[in-house]
């Protein structure tokens, strides 16, 4: 093996405050060869961010490193202020969380650019904008002159994300640290900047040290897998070595929560790790995951645990790595979700929502119609899981608006147990009418008035819809939904801060079931969460829904999860269902070529399995004064011709109630190969 | 661009019709009447009640709404420089033009004569104030905010604390303590006359500045400072450091701009409190200016110089909200006008 690029010796991160230190990192070694690209997977809270901060040398005023970092021989932990300026300006770049948050918003995004080459001595300003002209081109965006005269607040998420790492490779990096480069961006984005990062490895052999909680996306990108829990590695294997043997339970329970595109809630269910990491203040003594850990054994797990060589490259911490496969089975908690029922309880007929856009107050006006539904039909039956899947801007929370009363409808009928609601909004719905759709919305964190205790919002709708009569009731009413999504009744009077954002989630679901509602909307309730944690969430949903018989209408844009949930599946693209049916006959063919792209960009855990790779050009167009003909052409990897452009493509009706809207005929559709295909004999027990 | 401000000017017109109606009728509810004080406490009832009909004082407040707007916009002359009432009220510019605010009866002159020359003296005050206010503020709030929690950052928050809470009245009283009583450097009141004590102009101002300044950047260093702070945290901050560039060029070139938008509003604001909210320190060193003017034309019921004071004050306030708006588009690229 050759020299290793950066070799992290006996690192350990403290932060001290008034009241005491913390250990984030207590002792980490780990190192990583010249082109090689470490993945470091763990949920949050387990010190992955702070190892990267501690590697660039700033852990802030409270930070303290213990240890050697060695890049290139140099130890940065020891640098001084001008050495540390070299390193990062030319030796290790780093790509961020959110794009929307690592641009300066007030500087055009040349002039951030620039400044990277601009560095280095004898670098004048012509010669770094070309060279930052020419990085922006290797990232693949579009007309790199005009994108270096904007301001970040006038690109897409996914192009600032492009414009992150073409800053990071400007320094001419010979390591690229990436903090969740992909976590928040919608799948197709975030199979693009995968696509991305894995191009640029090839092209510019820099080293990757790739940091994410979802054991999915490394599968991808990474030679090797660091698992990490708690500031410790506790597993450490190459990529393929890692799939098709976990050993650490917490390795292998990750796994479990990732979805899959081969099983769903019928065959597999999620295994979330119990409770939630612990603070840094009480780490547990000998094992950092034993109190989490089916497999505890006392007297032998709080004990110091050694790292143990099990095979090439191979590394784990863990007592009883043997026996792992037995107290962590791969055949999964019994399954029984749900059956619909017959019965409908709602009903879309041609349900449309245009905005119109008014010129200016002088000026003549400027007809613009913005469609942000068109001639939605679909029904769901009792006990159902609708799911609406789509990119961001597809129309999907539109309609949840619509169905919760936030909104009214253009034209078209949405019944709702019976009655048509699609004009009427919330506050002129009768009080069973509003009890019947209650509402789960994606961001924990805003929808919980920080204010007040986590118990107040549920019991307030508990009055509201009159479930309950008296204090004493409604106390213990709340305390039963605390139980049903599983929250300590202790937490009943903590402040929304004090929880985490799966505890948040948790008393959203329970404030919503707190008017035991007939159908439920859930806007991308998990899409903020690890993946750990929305395993757990999913579970808790399949289970309330088991013993409530709700009606669930699940918004996402990850289809594995789709997948792995709902009964069926209406696929959005700009306002539009693109193709609706059953779960099961909408991820074989045929499908609709956006079905087809939507899936392929979905991160496979998996680095045996052989995807095939679709991906959509350019961004999401306008949906303003949309085409007349069909609305994905601009972007269709499977165009006919100028037809898509001019006519509007039928309905196409397949077996079961399986529609796709596409020029294309069936059985054309039917005849394109899976997105997947793997050898089952080769594929890891999960 | 210009219908922007077009617009905004439209709104400054209504903004002002609106505050000078409710000035109006805001005095229906203060004791006295002005004839009487016009004509002074020891004229006879029956001139007062001459005057009062003479100027239709019993008139619904809507009229004499219309007819004071009528004089002030040339249609209508002044019924108060009517030589036959025999009150001596000369305009030199004539009883009827364009911007006529009629006569202060406080004063005896035409309010024209009044306002401008105080409003000038207290322009002039603001002016050296915000001009040392803005810089001071500045450096220091960014020197504060850029390291929270250094000793630095202590020192400079514990003062601009300490210069906010002290009132002006004490601040002036206890620089008048040190410099005028034992000191006898500076002259204790700014009359801005040069006969008297022989202080020159100069030395005059020296004092008033001083408190002005000391209370009103106490305040603006602390938004300033919070802002910086704020930005600091931020992760394009760190975006910035991580690239590698010095910490002098992160806080110039990445932060400073964005903490200027916060406080950008507030540092404006503080022109109309210089312009209109010194009484107490104009009062202290008896200065000629605006606020002390406002104050007393209050007190004497001068409705004519409190109309014409209200009007230039909300002048002022609108004119330094639409500099604060067009600033703002330019500080903030997302929020550009179109």
């Amino acid at each position: 093996m050759t020299a290793p690029l950066i070799r992290v010796e006996n690192l350990k991160v403290e932060y001290r405050s008034s009241s005491g230190s913390v250990t984030a990192i207590p002792d980490l070694s780990f190192e990583v060869a010249p082109g090689e690209s470490l993945g470091i997977v763990g949920e949050s809270g387990c010190g992955k961010s702070t190892l990267l901060m501690a590697i660039m040398g700033h852990l802030g005023p409270s930070g303290a490193a213990t240890g050697r970092v060695l890049f290139d021989g140099k130890d940065i932990a020891k640098a001084s202020p001008a050495e540390l300026r070299a390193v990062r300006s030319g030796g290790i770049a780093m790509v961020y969380q959110d794009p929307n948050a690592a641009l300066n918003p007030t500087l055009k995004i040349g002039r951030q650019l620039v400044e990277v080459p601009m560095l280095r001595p004898g670098v004048p300003l012509a010669d770094a904008k070309r060279l930052a002209e020419g990085m922006l081109a290797n990232v693949h965006l579009p007309d790199a002159a005009s994108v270096m005269e904007r301001f970040p607040h006038q690109l897409s998420g996914g192009q600032k994300q492009r414009v992150v790492i073409a800053m990071a490779l400007l320094a001419n990096p010979r390591l690229l640290l990436l903090d969740e480069p992909t976590t928040g961006l919608d799948v197709t984005v975030e199979a693009a900047v995968l696509d991305l990062v894995d191009e640029l490895r090839q092209t510019y052999g820099t080293s990757l040290i790739y940091i994410t909680h979802n054991v999915g996306v490394v599968a991808q990108v990474c030679d090797r897998v660091g698992v990490m829990y708690l500031g410790d590695l506790v597993e450490e294997a190459p990529v393929e070595a890692l799939f098709a043997q976990p050993r650490h339970p917490y390795t292998r329970r990750l796994m479990a929560c990732v979805p899959r595109l081969d099983g769903d809630k019928h065959t597999t269910s999620f295994m979330p790790i119990p409770g939630q990491p612990s603070s840094l203040r009480d780490r547990p003594p000998g094992c950092p995951f034993s109190p989490r850990c089916v497999g505890f054994t006392p007297g032998l797990c709080n004990h110091t645990v050694p790292v143990e060589d099990i095979g090439p490259n191979h590394r784990v911490r863990c007592f009883r790595h043997r026996e792992s496969p037995l107290f962590e089975p791969a055949a999964q908690e019994i399954v029984a979700p749900a059956e619909p029922s017959a019965e409908l309880v709602l009903e879309a007929k041609g349900l449309s929502k245009i905005y119109r856009l008014g010129g200016s107050f002088f000026g003549a006006q400027r007809r613009a119609e913005l469609s942000a539904n068109e001639d939605l039909n679909f029904a769901a039956k009792k006990s159902e899981i609708v799911a609406i899947v789509g990119e961001s801007g597809s129309g999907k929370s539109t309609f949840a608006r619509i169905l919760a009363g936030l909104q009214d409808a253009t034209s078209g009928k949405l019944v709702v147990l019976g009655s048509d609601l699609a004009n009427t909004t919330a506050s002129e719905r009768t009080s069973e009418q509003l009890s019947a759709v209650q509402m789960v919305f994606q961001n924990p964190d805003a929808t919980l008035n920080p204010s007040h205790s986590a118990g107040f919002p549920i019991a307030r709708a508990l009055k509201k819809f009159k479930v309950t009569r008296g204090g004493k009731e409604t106390q213990s009413r709340v305390a039963e939904l605390f139980e049903m999504v599983r929250l300590a009744p202790s937490l009943m009077r903590v402040r929304p801060a004090r929880l985490s954002g799966g505890q948040k989630q948790r008393v959203a679901i329970a404030r919503a079931f707190a008017a035991a509602p007939d159908i439920l909307v859930a806007d991308e309730p998990v899409s903020a969460l690890d993946v750990s944690v929305q395993a757990a969430i999913v579970n808790l949903l399949l289970q309330i829904q088991k013993t409530k018989g709700t009606t669930i209408v699940f918004i996402s844009h990850d289809l594995a999860l789709v997948r792995h949930l709902a009964d069926q599946v209406i696929v959005m693209y700009l306002g539009k269902v693109m193709e609706s049916g059953p779960v099961s006959s909408l991820f074989a063919p045929p499908f609709h070529p956006y079905t087809e792209a939507l899936l392929s960009a979905v991160p496979v855990p998996d680095p045996t399995a052989e995807q095939r790779h679709v991906r959509l050009s350019g961004e999401t167009p306008s949906p303003i004064n949309v085409p007349k003909g069909c609305r994905f052409a601009s972007r269709c990897p499977r165009k006919v011709g100028t037809i898509c452009d001019e006519v509007p493509p039928p309905e196409r009706k397949g077996e079961a109630g399986h529609m796709i809207l596409c020029h294309i005929p069936l059985d054309e559709l039917a005849a394109i190969a899976p997105i997947l295909q793997h050898k089952p004999s080769e594929r890891a027990p999960a | 661009m210009i219908t922007f401000i077009g617009k905004r000017l439209l709104g400054l017109v209504g903004t002002l019709l609106i505050a000078s109606f409710l000035v109006f009728a805001v005095t229906e509810f203060s004791p006295g009447n002005v004839a009487r004080k016009t004509l002074g406490p020891f004229a006879a009832q029956e001139s007062v009640d001459l005057l009062y009909q003479k100027l239709h004082l019993n008139d619904s407040l809507p009229v004499r709404y219309v007819r004071w707007l009528g004089v002030l916009t040339g249609v209508i002359a002044d019924p108060l420089q009517d030589p036959a009432l025999k009150l001596d009220f000369k305009d030199p510019r004539g009883d009827r033009y364009f911007g006529n605010f009629g006569y202060s009866t406080l004063y005896k002159l035409p309010v024209n004569d009044v306002i401008w020359n105080r409003l000038g003296n207290t322009a002039l005050l603001a002016g050296i104030s915000f001009a040392l206010i803005v810089p001071l503020s500045l450096i220091f709030g960014v020197l504060a905010g850029m390291r929270e929690g250094s000793f630095l950052d202590r020192t400079i928050s514990v003062f601009g604390i300490v210069a906010t809470s002290i009132p002006e009245f004490a601040s002036g009283v206890f620089l008048v303590a040190i410099f005028v009583v034992a000191l006898r450097l500076l002259p204790g009141t700014s009359p801005l006359t040069t006969g008297g004590g022989g202080w020159s102009l100069a030395s005059q101002f020296v004092l008033p500045v001083a408190v002005l300044v000391l209370y009103d950047s106490g305040y603006v260093v602390r938004m300033v400072r919070g802002s910086t702070a704020e930005v600091m945290s931020k992760p394009y901050i760190r975006t910035a450091i991580l690239k590698g560039l010095s910490f002098k060029t992160v806080v110039w070139r990445h932060a400073v701009r964005n903490a200027m938008i916060a406080p950008f509003t507030v540092i404006l604001l503080q022109i109309n409190f210089l312009i209109s909210g010194v009484v107490v320190t104009e009062m202290v060193f008896a200065y000629p200016g605006f606020g002390r003017m406002l104050l007393e034309a209050s007190l004497f019921g001068d409705i004519a110089l409190i109309e014409a004071a209200t009007l230039v004050a909300l002048a002022v306030a609108t004119t330094t909200q639409l500099l604060s708006d067009l600033g703002y588009a330019l500080l903030n690229p997302q929020i550009r006008v179109g």
